[in-house]
Parts: structure tokens; sequence; C-alpha cells
């Protein structure tokens, strides 16, 4: 496997530093006319009158609908009856009810994006207020369980509750107990490019939409259903997606609302959400608070773990936040008691954002950990050792490949680890405090099913298809490495095309799956078409690079080409088998102790994720993880006013992010790992873990830096002072 | 689309002309902060006269202090090196301020002038004293994280987001303006005002009146000097708290002192009283403390800015300690 691995360049790389990459706004459709979203201004309550006469009658307009001429639509999934977690009831038009702020209540449509804007502006509604509730720290609305069913795939259907032992008998004998609370706000995803639709019709029944999504069969299974069509009378397609981060995994209303406004214009219609409006109705990540009860011995052996806490989502939809799934897999644990609820507050409908759970739940079972550690006063790293876990923890059975050992020892060594002083406030540098910390990456090695077609040509090239989608994580650049590795071609001789529902059907690019459940599909349906011209018995060989080329082959047979596909499913050895992604992140910190000003000025990530397909795209997705969980240790913060029920920091001046001076150089290292059970292709994805133990690496530094410990993210300086 | 009517003017005269002419016109420079307002819908005007063509961009250094062009860009005016060598503390500012992209584009006048960062200002659909007269201040009982605690009425807790502001505050700055009745040379203090019962009005220009120039008076003594902005991130970020601090030390005695702050006050905040405290005194952590506790007396605070009060007095006592030949 000789093309898989280097650190090849994206092979749309040229086309998107040129411009030559086309993202969904940019698709050029004749006769396009745009159209602006009108959002509510309360959280809660009706709408009892819309003045739309001066928006229709501004310059340029075609149409402003809304709930009161709307087409109507067939009735839509409740939170109950949702097939699967991505399946979110949508906010279409369809009545009067207001649920969050910043729901879509209105789409003015007009020739250009200029009068639409200011046509949107002109739209006055009169509401009937409700008071609202928001804030889940603060709220009197008790928890509850989320609602089943959860159909659908692997991550969806996890359990809301876990219990192994006896906890509470194991946590009255321990010796010592850490008993903590961790909270963590709504963060709102800010991919480059915003969410983007162009919707055409082909005729009152057939639907083109050029869509920014991470699934295009979600999205076409989802348009069609809202509208009322059959599947496949709508076809989705998304060459270049701006980064999705989760919140285009899910159809979110705009979507459907575009198509709704080009029938009703009789145009194609185009929709780009702005800035400020990506704050609200394309999800964000929930608020959660966590509760971590750890039971140890002495020795620092884990005797029980209780961890539960709950999640916000909005009234009329569901999702939960799997927060407790690190948890039921990193430690060697008898004892475990685990509990997810949620609060349904007037907001809109949160979503996966970046390592869903495995984030937000690592960093409360990792900040509790090494709050043991410092109770205990043993190295945290040593308490982690002290407590591995040799086989899945949850169901025994043995991991498919598990390195972390060798990530803890990678990890450390590259840091100098070994040379911490373990007081609290024992390292500075001038006036500054130097904090070191650490924490466990975690994440599943998810796969779903995908299909892929290989054609190989007489001219000696080949094209890969599949549905799938390249969301800036290089998805045209592997698998164009898998299929050139898989066929002996050179990966010049290989192109790998995407994005587009009339491919062969693969999941949403969540989870972290893509690689592995589209690489799986590819490599073997590039083995199917050399095993079909070698049945054609010509003495062709098994390696047509080395014997003689396929082109030649199908030249003698007088074929033009040569074709195969392959489905692929899970693996059978998956009922075998735990299967996780490990990882071990060391962070530095400097804190001014006056001023409370944190910075972190090194970090490093060692991670064993299988087998890795590019070294260099699997770098940018580590390192782009590792910086977005200092993003989210210290900086990330969806702030809703507490009357209004709005998100107020709604632009990239106040929703902060860090930029390049809070990101100090950051080490991201492999260790080689080789899974024959995960799937064909031997992958258990990068996408997410980098994320995962970034922030509680991040509060464990600052906790040694300065004594303080901060459970309460992001961890501003008003929280040191 | 709304039409906007644009001039683009070469000189004073017509730019004073055309908004004598017109109530609802306005002056564009950079357009920083004006055109991403216009874009949000929080301002309208039915003309905008664009500057940008008036020669006012010379910079003048001599003895007898420094004369800037109100349409000189603040990243010109930050490196000019006459200005780094004997006002670093206005270079420090600016260059704290936003990012290279904006400053090459902002202008002193501009800068003068920019609009608060307030959520709700920016927000056309909440309350707002500032933006909508009587409608209400929804920062008082909402997210206040970025407001004011020196300055404020029942009316409006904004701050003045400058940073630039701020070290002219300090170096006691006058601004220079022509309009319809001809010069005026206005003292900083007085540029900008409280908000009081009238927040939607900010300083003391009157329709039509151009910024033509700021002058400085010789920096004696000031060139000890630290701007401290403190921020939630590295750069390219609003102040929570900044301290414009100068200090003339002789002997172990100060004998000069000026503080102005950022990030809390409704306008640029010149803390003449914590100056007071500062001169006869040694230079030395206790003046300091006692120093930074004035600049912070009386300050009201809200929910999500209390911490701005510690904060501040911190931030004052790190700035002087940290200017050359304090201890
Ligand atoms: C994302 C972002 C971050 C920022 N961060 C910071 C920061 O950290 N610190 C900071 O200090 N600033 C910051 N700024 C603000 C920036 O400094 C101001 O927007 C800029 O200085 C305004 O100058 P301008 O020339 O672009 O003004 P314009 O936007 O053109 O005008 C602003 C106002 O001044 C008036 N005006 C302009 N010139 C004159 C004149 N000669 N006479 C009379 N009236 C005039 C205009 O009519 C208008 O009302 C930031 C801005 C942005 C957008
Ligand atoms: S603080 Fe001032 S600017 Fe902000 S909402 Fe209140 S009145 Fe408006």
């Amino acid at each position: 496997m000789k093309k898989i691995g280097p650190p090849v360049d994206r092979v749309d790389g040229p086309l998107k530093v040129t411009g030559g990459a086309r993202y969904a706004a940019e698709v050029p459709v004749a006769r396009v006319a745009h159209a602006v979203l009108v959002l509510s201004t309360i959280a809660r309550g009706r709408i009892t009158g819309m003045d739309t006469g001066k928006a229709e009658r501004a310059p340029g307009v075609l149409a402003v609908i809304t709930h009161k001429n709307a087409m109507h639509l067939p009735p839509q999934p409740t939170r109950e009856t949702r097939a699967s977690q991505g399946d979110h009831v949508l906010q279409l038009l369809q009545d009067d009810h207001v649920l969050y702020n910043r729901q879509p209540i209105a789409i003015v449509v007009a020739d250009t994006f200029e009068r639409a804007q200011h046509a949107a502006h002109l739209v006055a509604v009169r509401y009937e207020a409700a008071p609202v509730d928001v804030d889940l720290l603060r709220t009197r609305t008790a928890a509850r369980a989320p609602h089943p069913p959860y159909h659908g795939t692997v991550a969806q259907t996890l359990p809301v509750e876990s219990r192994r032992g006896d906890v509470a008998a194991a946590l009255a004998a321990a010796a010592v107990r850490v008993e903590e609370v961790y909270t963590i706000p709504a963060e709102t995803h800010n991919p480059m490019e915003p969410h983007a639709t162009i919707a055409v019709w082909h005729g009152p029944t057939h639907l083109t939409v050029y869509d920014s999504t991470q699934g295009v069969f979600e999205d076409q299974r989802k348009l069609a259903a809202s509208l009322g069509l059959p599947r496949e009378n709508v076809r989705v397609i998304s060459h270049y997606i701006g980064g999705g981060f989760g919140t285009k995994g899910a159809v979110w209303s705009h979507v459907p609302l575009a198509a709704m406004a080009a029938q009703k214009v009789g145009r194609p219609v185009k929709l780009v959400l702005s800035r400020p409006q990506m704050f609200g109705p394309v999800g964000a990540r929930p608020q959660i608070e966590q509760r971590v009860v750890i039971g140890a011995g002495r020795d620092g052996v884990l005797a029980a773990i209780r961890h539960e806490g709950r999640s916000s989502v909005s009234q009329f939809d569901q999702f939960c936040e799997h927060f407790t799934a690190p948890t039921r897999a990193l430690y060697k644990c008898p004892n475990l008691d685990t509990t997810e609820r949620v609060v349904s507050l007037d907001i809109a409908t949160p979503c996966q954002m970046r390592a869903p759970g495995e984030v937000t739940g690592t960093f409360a079972l990792e900040s509790a950990l090494d709050e043991l550690a410092v109770k205990l006063a043993i190295d945290p790293l040593e308490l982690r050792l002290r407590n591995y876990a040799e086989t899945d923890p949850e169901t025994g059975r043995p991991w498919s490949s598990k390195s972390l050992r060798q990530c803890y020892q990678t990890a450390a060594e590259k840091f100098g680890w070994s040379r911490k002083k373990p007081q609290p406030r024992s390292m500075v540098d001038g006036k500054l405090l130097v904090g070191w910390g650490m924490a466990t990456a975690t994440y599943p090695a998810n796969v779903r099913p995908a299909s892929a077609i290989a054609t190989l040509f007489a001219d000696g090239t080949a094209l890969v298809r599949a549905g799938t989608q390249d969301i800036g994580t290089g998805t045209y650049t592997v698998m164009t490495q898998v299929a050139a590795d898989a066929l002996g071609l050179p990966v010049e001789k290989v192109r790998f095309e995407l994005g587009d529902t009339d491919m062969p059907e693969t999941p949403t690019s969540g989870g972290s799956c893509t690689a592995a459940s589209v690489g799986s599909a590819v490599h073997q349906a590039c083995l199917g078409a050399r095993e079909k011209l070698a049945r054609l018995g010509n003495g062709g060989g098994a390696d047509p690079s080395v014997d003689e080329p396929f082109a030649a082959q199908l030249a003698r047979h007088g074929m033009k080409r040569i074709e195969a596909r392959y489905d692929a499913k899970q693996l059978e050895t998956r009922d075998r088998y735990a299967m996780r992604a490990f990882g071990a992140q060391f962070v530095e910190v400097r804190v001014d102790p006056e001023l409370g000003e944190v910075r972190v000025s090194r970090a490093v990530g060692a991670f064993a994720a299988g087998r890795i397909l590019n070294a260099k795209t699997a770098r940018s997705q580590l390192l782009g993880g590792m910086i977005w969980g200092i993003s989210m240790a210290l900086h990330e913060n969806t702030v809703y006013d507490p009357k209004l029920g709005r998100i107020m920091n709604n632009d990239l001046s106040e929703y902060l992010v860090p930029v390049n001076l809070d990101i100090p150089a950051i080490d991201v290292l492999f260790v080689p790992e080789d899974d024959p059970y995960v799937n064909e292709i031997g992958v258990k994805g990068v996408g997410e873990i980098g994320i995962t133990g970034m922030a509680a690496a991040v509060a464990n530094a600052v906790y040694h830096a300065t004594g303080r410990r901060i459970r309460d993210l992001p961890i501003t300086l008003d929280k040191l002072l | 689309m709304r039409e906007i009517r644009y001039l683009s003017v070469a000189a004073e005269g017509p730019a004073i002309r055309a908004l004598q002419a017109d109530t609802d016109a306005t002056y564009l420079a950079g357009g920083t902060s004006l055109l991403d307002l216009m874009k949000l819908e929080v301002l309208n005007f039915a003309q905008l006269v664009d500057v940008n063509a008036i020669p006012l961009t010379k910079i003048e250094v001599s003895n007898d202090g420094a004369r800037i062009g109100s349409m000189v860009r603040n990243s010109d005016l930050a490196l000019h090196p006459e200005i780094a060598a004997r006002y670093p503390l206005l270079s420090e500012a600016l260059l704290s301020g936003a990012s290279p992209q904006i400053r090459n584009m902002a202008t002193v006048g501009g800068n003068l002038l920019q609009r608060t960062r307030c959520y709700y200002y920016r927000d056309p659909s909440t309350a707002c004293n500032k933006r909508n007269p009587g409608s209400g201040c929804a920062a008082i009982d909402g997210y206040n994280r970025n407001h004011a605690i020196l300055g404020t009425s029942d009316h409006c807790i904004a701050t003045h987001a400058s940073d630039m502001c701020v070290a002219l505050a300090a170096l006691d700055a006058v601004v220079h303006t022509q309009g319809p009745g001809g010069e005026r040379h206005i003292p900083f203090a007085e540029f900008h005002r409280l908000p009081g019962d009238h927040p939607e009005i900010e300083s003391v220009l009157q329709h039509g009146e151009l910024i033509t120039a700021v002058s400085l008076p010789p920096p004696t003594g000031l060139r000890q000097s630290r701007y401290l902005k403190i921020r939630d991130r590295a750069s390219y970020a609003f102040a929570l708290s900044a301290v414009a601090a100068a200090l003339r030390i002789e002997g172990n005695l100060i004998r000069g002192a000026r503080i102005a702050l950022g990030g809390v006050g409704t306008k640029p905040w010149r803390a003449v009283e914590a100056e007071q405290a500062l001169v006869g005194k040694p230079a030395n952590r206790a003046t300091f403390t006692l120093a930074a506790a004035e600049t912070v007396r009386g300050a009201r605070t809200r929910p999500h800015n209390a911490f701005k009060v510690e904060l501040t007095r911190r931030a004052v006592v790190r700035a002087l300690s940290t200017i050359r030949g304090a201890s």
C-alpha cells in the first residue's frame, strides 16, 4: 500500500486556490433569483401580524413568502416520530408559532441579493411574546430522559443510561472521592463558508439542489419528505464545502425554504445565510452540565464512577449529546453509572459539533481525573496508566487495536512531561505562571454502509465515484490515493468524483466515518474492477502496473472500459471487537497571575487511529481539532440574552475563536497502528479525535499553573482574577 | 436595496456645504465603522459624502508638538517614525486595535467617532436608546460583559471602544474642526459626551462639522509610557480594560502622571484623580495601588462587567509599574 500514507498534496488544491472550485453559492445558474430569510426576533410566542407590503413593493422584489402564503406541505415528523437524530423538525412557514429566536418566519426573493436583503428588513412583524427560558444553569425546568426512539446509525443508538456493578456501595467504600460539576456553554459552529443553497426546479416535480452539506443523501431524503416528492426526483449536488463541523450534517429549514421560494417565483433561487444568521437556526453545541463522582483507592485505582448530566434541547425537537460515551470506554472501572438527560428550552435545536459527546464528556471526566490525581498526589499520567483498560470496560470485548500506551509515551516524551514539578504555581517564566496539563483523547471508529463504483478506461486512467462529501478534510485526495493504491496506478491517473446523489450512496460525513466507510468501498470497488479484468482470462496479472497495463488488456478485448461496484457493509468483526481511536494530549499554558490572561504556549498530541491515509491531510485534521480544543477551553461562548432568548454575540468580532497569536506551535505525532478488524482498509478516522482531550488538558494546565480549578468553560480571565 | 446618494469631495468647503444642504447626509472616511453599521441597518443615511480625497493626510511633528491630519490612516500614524519615537503611547494604542487590514482603512477622524460595540446597539430588533432614542436599554438587564462601569447613566452603559482615543485622552490632544460656523479647537476631554439622557449624542460636533486634524502638545515628560490592553484573546479583540499611562519620574518621585482608561468608560476616560494621587509620591507599588483605586472610584457595575473593577485596578498597577524608571 505505497500510495497510502504519504503526504500527497490535495488534488483539489490548485482549483481551490485559483477560484476554480465552485462552492454551492458559486455554481452558475441561469436566471437565479436571490432569497434572504427573515428571522424572528422573539424566542417564544406567536406572530400576530406581518406587514409585507413595503417589502413587496420594494424594487426588484419577486415574492415575500410567509406562513400566510407559503405552499402547504405534508405533515413533518415530530420529535417523537423522527427517523434519526439528523432528522430535524423544521420551521417551514406552516403556522404562526415562534419556537426560538432567529427562527425563519419569512423569505424574501428579489432579482439581486442587495434588494432582497433590504426588502427583508422592511418586513414588519408583530408578535405576542411569551416569557422565555434559555439558560440551562438557571432554568427551573426539570431534566427529562431524551425521547426514544433513536433509529439509525451507530452514534445515534448509544444508550442514554448505563450501569455496571454497584456504584453506591463502591463509592461508600472508596478511600478517596472526587465529586464535581462541570459546565459548558452553547458553542456555535462557524465554518468559513456559511450555509448556502441554490434550488432549481425542472417542472413541478423534479428538483436539483446545490447545497453546502455534509450529507447529500440525507439532504435528498429530507427535501423529498418535506416537499412531498419521491426521493428519486430530488438531486443534491455538493462538490466543495468550506467546512461543516456538524452544522451541515443536519438539514435545516433554509434548504426546503429555498426550494419553496424557487417554486413560488418560477426561477432558480439562491439562499445564503449571513454570518449573524448562522447563530441560531442552524444548530449549536448544546449547553451541558455534568456531575462526575469518582471513588478510588489510595493507589489511584478506580473503584467507581458516576457520570450524569443534562444538555439543552429545543421545545419541539430532539437532540442528546452522548457525553458519557468516553467515560464508558476509557478506563478500567468495575462500577459505573451513567445518565444523560435533556432539558427543553426556548432555543433552536442543537446538533452535532465536532466530536459531540466525546469532547464534552472527556472535558468533565479528564478534569475530574486530574482532580483525583491532585488529591492522591499521583502524577496524572501515572494515574491513567494504573487504570488502563486492556479490554473494552463496557463489553469486555478485546480492542480491535489500542495503542494508547504508546501515545502516552510518545507525547509525554516529546513534551518533556517527566520534568514536571507537581506543585501548582511551582513553575514560572519571569512573572508568568507556567502550567502543564494532559488528558486522554478518544473517538469511536465508526463505519457506515457506503458504495462506490470504479471504472477503468482504455486510456489507462480510472474514474472512481461515490456520492460522498469533502468537507475540507481531504476526501478527494485520500480516495484518489486509496483507489490508485488498489489499482496500482499513479495518483495522477485516477480521478475521484463525489458530492452527487446520482452517484453511489454513502453516509453523511459525520462521526469521522467517511475515510473508513467510503475508503473501504473505494478500495473494494477498485479491486473488483481488477478482478473482473483478470477474469476475462487474458493472462492479465494481479497487478496491472507490474504486468500488462490494464489499458492494453482492455484494448485486446476491444473494450473501452470496465466497471465494478462495491457496497461496503460493516465487517462482522464489529461484533467481536471494540473499536476506538486513542490519543494523548499535553498542553503548556502561561498565565498572568495578576491579570488572569491565559495563553497556550505549547501543545503536543500523539494519536493512534489505524492506518493514516495521508500524513498531510490527517495532520491538518488533528491540528485543527487541537486548535479548536484550545478555542473551546479559552474562548467559545454563545451568549443568549436572558429575556430575549437571542444570541447576542452573533458575529466573529464578538464570538471569539483564536487568532494566530493565540495558537502556539503544535506537535502532532502519529503512533503507527495496524488494525485488521475495523474495516477493509484499517482506517479509524481522524476528523474529530484531535479536539477531544484538549479542553481538559488546558483546564488541567491552568490548574497546575494557578492552583485554581475552572470547571466552567470557557476559562476567561475574569474567572482567574 | 436602498439607494444612497454618494458624493466624493476633494476639499473641506464642498464637504461641509454638502452636509449643510442635507440633514440626512454624513461623512464617509475609511468606512470600517459606518458601512458596517449601514449594512446592519443600524445607521441609515440618504447620502454619503466621501472625504477620502481631501488631502488632510499630513503628519507634522516639531518641538511645538504634533499635528495629525484627520484623514491619516491608523496604520500610517502608528508606524510614523517620529510619532513612534515621541508619542509611543499613541503608536502602541493604535497597533493594539483591530487588525492590519482595518487599520489600513481606518482614519483618525473616523476612529474618534467610531460607534460602540454594544451588542444591542448593533441589533435593530432590540431596545436601545442610542440607536432609537427613548426605546430603552436592553443591555442594562441583558448581557453586559463589554459594557462600561464609568460614566454610565440609567439610559446607556455602552463603552467607547477606541484604543487610539485612550492615548489621545492621556496626551491632552486637541480636536480641530471646520464647520458651517467656522473653525473650532476642542480639548479632547470635551470632545466626547457622557450618555446622560441623550446617549444618541456622542460628541460635541454639530451636523456638518468636519474634523480636520488632531494636535498634540509636546510630549514633555510623557515619553516614559505604556499602553496596556487586556482582552479575551491575544489580538483582534476590543479591550475589556485598557490603560494608557505615562510618568515623569525625578529622583524617585513622580513629578507628572497621566492615566486614561479604555474599555470601561462611556467615553475615553481620563483618570484625573488617580493622576493627582501619584504626583509627589515615590514611584512604587504602594503608590500605584492607591492611584489604581482612584481610577475606579464611583464605578457602577452590572452582573457581567463587575470584574472590570478589579481588572482595571490591577491593569493600572501593572501599566504603571512596567513604565521604565518605575519600580
Ligand atoms: C472587526 C473590527 C474590530 C475593531 N477593533 C478595534 C479595536 O480593537 N480597537 C479600536 O480602537 N478600534 C477597533 N475597531 C474600530 C476601528 O478602529 C474604527 O472602525 C475606525 O477607526 C473608524 O475609522 P473609519 O475611518 O473607517 O471611519 P468611518 O467608518 O468612515 O466613519 C466613522 C464615523 O466617523 C465619521 N467621520 C469620519 N471621518 C470624519 C471627519 N473627518 N469628520 C467628521 N466626521 C467623520 C463618519 O461620518 C462616521 O460617523 C474595529 C473595527 C472593526 C470593524
Ligand atoms: S448600553 Fe447604550 S448602546 Fe447599548 S443598548 Fe443600552 S442604550 Fe443602547
